[in-house]
């Protein structure tokens, strides 16, 4: 459509510490299902939420084994969102900040996200609408 | 041109012992390298950044010696230096027990009732 929108979202938080990246994939869910194109900046810790390497696990306390326990693992959920924007013709430009991936060592993910620098994120801010950052606090 | 962004610093010394540096600091130097058109406000906490004779120095795990240790107030001090506007709420630093002769200069005072007009002046404000 010719009057796309599109939103970037600065992310900073790592998966599984606190409820900022659900938020933040939530929010970049409802964007891409309204037809927003989006950019995503990982930065710091939220490099780790597309590592390709997260892993379910059961969950004794629950009784449940791997498979009835269905782990959510947030490098499924940025895979979705790849997908959906796919099928409902958006585009997500997620740029995993390099300097993060190696001091982290966080150098594989699941289809979708790419290297970059601070230099996409400028780019990004420049081209968009509007910018989102979701610090860690 | 270039969308002004103002950087809202707030929370302070994140991880600054692993980064050898404040990250949102780190990435306006980068950003502004960049062509971004980006200025700092430090706010709460934050204004502690902007204090001379810190020393984050002599940190060491056995053998393991860190060399390089953060250098904050150098860095925001760079930042003024590459023509970056760095704001500071008046106060957060009153409220902190610091006087302007403890901070580096160049600095650019705001109120707290003077923000809004601050914030209207961006085209972006990214609170970090």
């Amino acid at each position: 459509m010719a009057d796309r929108k599109t939103l970037t979202f600065a992310l900073m938080d790592p998966p599984y510490e606190n409820a900022r990246t659900t938020t933040a994939l939530r929010l970049i869910d409802i964007a891409v299902r309204r037809g927003f194109d989006v950019n995503v900046f990982a930065y710091e810790g939220a490099v780790n939420v597309p590592f390709a390497k997260q892993a379910p696990h059961a969950n004794a306390v629950h009784g449940r084994d791997v498979g009835e326990e269905d782990h959510p693992n947030p490098k499924d959920w940025v895979a979705a969102l790849f997908k959906e924007a796919e099928k409902r013709g958006s585009k997500i430009d997620w740029v995993q900040c390099g300097l993060c991936v190696d001091e982290r060592g966080a150098t594989e993910w699941v289809p979708g996200p790419r290297r970059g620098s601070p230099a996409d994120l400028v780019k990004f801010a420049e081209s968009s609408d509007n910018t989102l950052v979701i610090p860690t606090k | 041109m270039a969308k002004k962004i103002l950087q809202v610093v707030e929370t302070a010394y994140r991880a600054t012992l692993e980064e050898q540096d404040d990250t949102v600091v780190w990435i306006t130097h980068a950003m502004k390298g960049s062509g971004g058109d980006l200025h700092l406000l430090l706010r709460g906490n934050a204004v502690n950044y902007a204090c001379k004779g810190q020393d984050a120095s002599g940190l060491a795990f056995g053998e393991k010696k860190q060399t390089q240790p953060p250098r904050i107030a150098d860095d925001v001090a760079g930042l003024i230096g590459k023509g970056v506007e760095v704001y500071i709420v008046e106060e957060d630093i009153a409220e902190r027990g610091l006087e302007r002769g403890d901070l580096i200069s160049g600095l650019k005072p705001v109120e707290r009732a003077g923000l809004p007009k601050l914030f209207a002046s961006y085209d972006q404000v990214w609170h970090w």
